[in-house]
């Protein structure tokens, strides 16, 4: 039991790049417990993907062709068979909607203790410490698994993806999934956010969080946004209350944006928004907590109150 | 087949959250208990207005909240009471005083035990909880119970009809899938799913009076060492930051008139 098993992620036709950080992270691993990392390819065009995820690292690429679309069922069935094939030590699957969707089940079913949504992994051969956030990354942790075996979720973009090409042997499991066991089943895609503003087209953003509190006081940042001829956006919250539409919301699940400026105005900078806004060329940030988790990716940061410093600021342009 | 529609039992998890102000301590492996509030957790309030919303459209007869924590919750739970929920359980014991990190696999079999004495047709949880942001709890329930699930479900048509779940998971990237899940099944419910609503008056004066059932371990028929766990929090400490960011200090004017400066150096609103 020294071997890991890496998951694959993929989503209509297309290898995300969490699958290559998994075989980073996989490996770093797999070099201390002195086993093999093997990666799991399941559902979709597992050929092409399979040559695509033979990076430098990988030991065993095991393909499971079984339909196009992602299946929770079907991966949880796969999954279980390549554990009681490989016995691995851990199990590593990504910490994305679909990664949450299956790795809980394949947790449960194979009795293993679940990480989920780690940014640090170690072990010494024997214990697993794993470091994880709380309280929407105002701290962190570190948590010891005092098992033989685990399941880790891993956050995206914190592992380098793997580069080079591998010499893994390619093999095609045969799964035997049980159709009768299939609970549910994807009718369709829709994609949502489109409409009149495309925030990604912006150069200069002015972003809005909870902070503002109410939805009359979002007249302060759209004078803000006039004044400066940005383009409004927001963190998630705003568009849950339906105060501003889908297409303005900048996130995991909304628009990732690359402007000149970002102004994040009342946001903590949870790390699903901080996924559609990192790569902003300079980002401001105007919040009244000195320790919110958006201090650690701004570039200039005033730590006072938004309701002085908006009109403040929008009188200057005036 | 003929459609049919049945009336459901719906099972909402809820949790308290602690909630750290701005200016924060830790002592060992907590945040020291003066900086610590406590909420409703956000997801969870989502949960709870869509198993409202199923029952006030005919669809549910009976909405029942389950909660894992100590007497001092009961607070939060109310509150879900209050905005319609009929009763609640809350589960407790001496067996989980004193656990820094109730682990998935413990609260998975608490909550299995809920289940299997309740038995829902729906199970509704929120994604994840927003102090230790686990996200794993309701898939990981639905697996041991044998029910169907969705995660990150961010939308839900309201016929069930043939007891099928027509519902939206949300994905990254603005997509979402649409997918028909089996019932009964697990639901993890995505913010933004619904407009939860402020508990009236009303709504408070009755939630004092609706049933909230404690119950313990022995009561649930759950071994002790069912919910020790194999995590162990050893550490907690704020994160390291490689950031150089520039602070600004001083009054608003003065604050504005820095940042306005950048602007205009960066050829913003020229
Ligand atoms: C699956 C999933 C997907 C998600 N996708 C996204 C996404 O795409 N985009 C997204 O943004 N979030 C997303 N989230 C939600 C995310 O986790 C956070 O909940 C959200 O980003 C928080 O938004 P916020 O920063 O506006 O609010 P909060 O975290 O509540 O922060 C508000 C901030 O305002 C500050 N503040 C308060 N009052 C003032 C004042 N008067 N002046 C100055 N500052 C003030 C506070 O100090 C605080 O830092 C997702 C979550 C999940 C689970």
């Amino acid at each position: 039991m020294t071997d890991v098993l890496a998951v694959a992620d993929h989503r209509r036709g297309e290898l995300r790049d969490v699958s290559y950080e998994l075989v980073t992270a996989g490996r770093e691993l797999a070099d201390v417990t002195g086993g093999d990392l093997h990666l799991a390819i399941i559902s979709g065009p597992v050929d092409d993907f399979a040559e695509k995820a033979n990076r430098e690292g990988v030991d065993a690429i095991h393909t499971v062709s079984h339909g196009e679309e992602f299946n929770h069922d079907i991966y949880t069935q796969a999954i279980a068979q390549l554990y009681d094939a490989i016995a691995p030590q851990y199990v590593l699957a990504p910490n994305s909607v679909n990664g949450l969707d299956y790795a809980p089940a394949v947790a449960d079913e194979l009795d293993l203790p679940i990480v989920t949504d780690a940014v640090g992994l170690e072990t010494d051969g024997q214990t697993l410490i794993a470091n994880r956030e709380m309280y929407g990354g105002k701290v962190e942790t570190t948590v010891e698994v005092d098992a033989e075996s685990a399941l880790v979720t891993i956050r995206s973009a914190e592992w380098p993806t793997a580069e080079g090409t591998g010499d893994a042997s390619i093999e095609a499991l045969d799964a035997d999934i049980d159709k009768d066991a299939i609970g549910s089943s994807v009718t369709g895609f829709e994609e949502v956010g489109g409409g009149d503003v495309d925030i990604s087209e912006a150069d200069v953003l002015v972003s809005i969080g909870r902070g503002i509190e109410e939805e009359e006081n979002l007249d302060i940042i759209r004078d803000l946004a006039d004044a400066l001829d940005a383009t409004l956006s927001s963190s998630r919250p705003i568009v849950d209350n339906g105060w501003l539409p889908k297409n303005r919301q900048v996130g995991q699940s909304g628009k990732v944006v690359t402007p000149d400026v970002y102004i994040a105005i009342g946001i903590s900078g949870a790390v699903q928004h901080v996924a559609g806004m990192k790569g902003s060329e300079t980002i401001v940030a105007i919040n009244t907590d000195p320790n919110a988790p958006i201090m650690d990716i701004a570039d200039y940061a005033i730590h006072d109150d938004l309701f002085d410093v908006v009109p403040a600021l929008t009188e200057q342009f005036q | 087949m003929a459609t049919h529609k049945t009336m459901m039992k719906i099972l909402v998890t809820v949790k308290e959250v602690a909630t750290v102000e701005d200016e924060f301590e830790i002592e060992g492996t907590a945040i020291a208990d003066q900086y610590l509030g406590a909420d409703l957790n956000e997801w969870d309030d989502y949960a709870v207005e869509e198993a409202v919303q199923l029952q006030e459209a005919g669809l549910a007869d009976e909405v029942v909240t389950v909660t894992i924590g100590p007497e001092d919750c009961e607070q939060t739970i109310r509150q879900a009471l209050a905005k319609g929920a009929d009763r609640a359980i809350r589960i407790w014991d001496d067996a989980l005083e004193g656990v820094d990190l109730l682990d998935v696999g413990a609260k998975t079999e608490l909550l299995k035990a809920v289940v299997e004495a309740e038995e829902p047709d729906l199970v509704l949880s929120g994604v994840q909880s927003g102090d230790d942001s686990f996200g794993a709890t309701g898939v990981s329930l639905a697996s041991a119970v044998d029910f169907q699930w969705g995660a990150v479900v961010n939308g839900l048509e309201h016929d069930l009809e043939d007891g099928v779940a027509s519902v939206r998971r949300e994905l990254e990237g603005g997509v979402e899938e649409l997918t028909d899940i089996d019932l009964p099944a697990v639901l993890t419910i995505q913010t933004g799913i619904n407009e939860p609503r402020y508990a009236s008056l009303r709504g408070i004066r009755q939630a004092q009076r609706k049933d909230l059932d404690v119950q313990t371990l022995a009561d649930l028929g759950v071994d002790a060492g069912a919910v020790e766990g194999d995590l162990e929090l050893t550490e907690m400490y704020e994160p390291e930051t490689e950031s150089d960011v520039t602070v600004w200090e001083g009054g608003a004017d003065d604050t504005a008139g820095q940042l306005a400066e950048l602007l205009r150096e960066k050829g913003v609103a020229q």
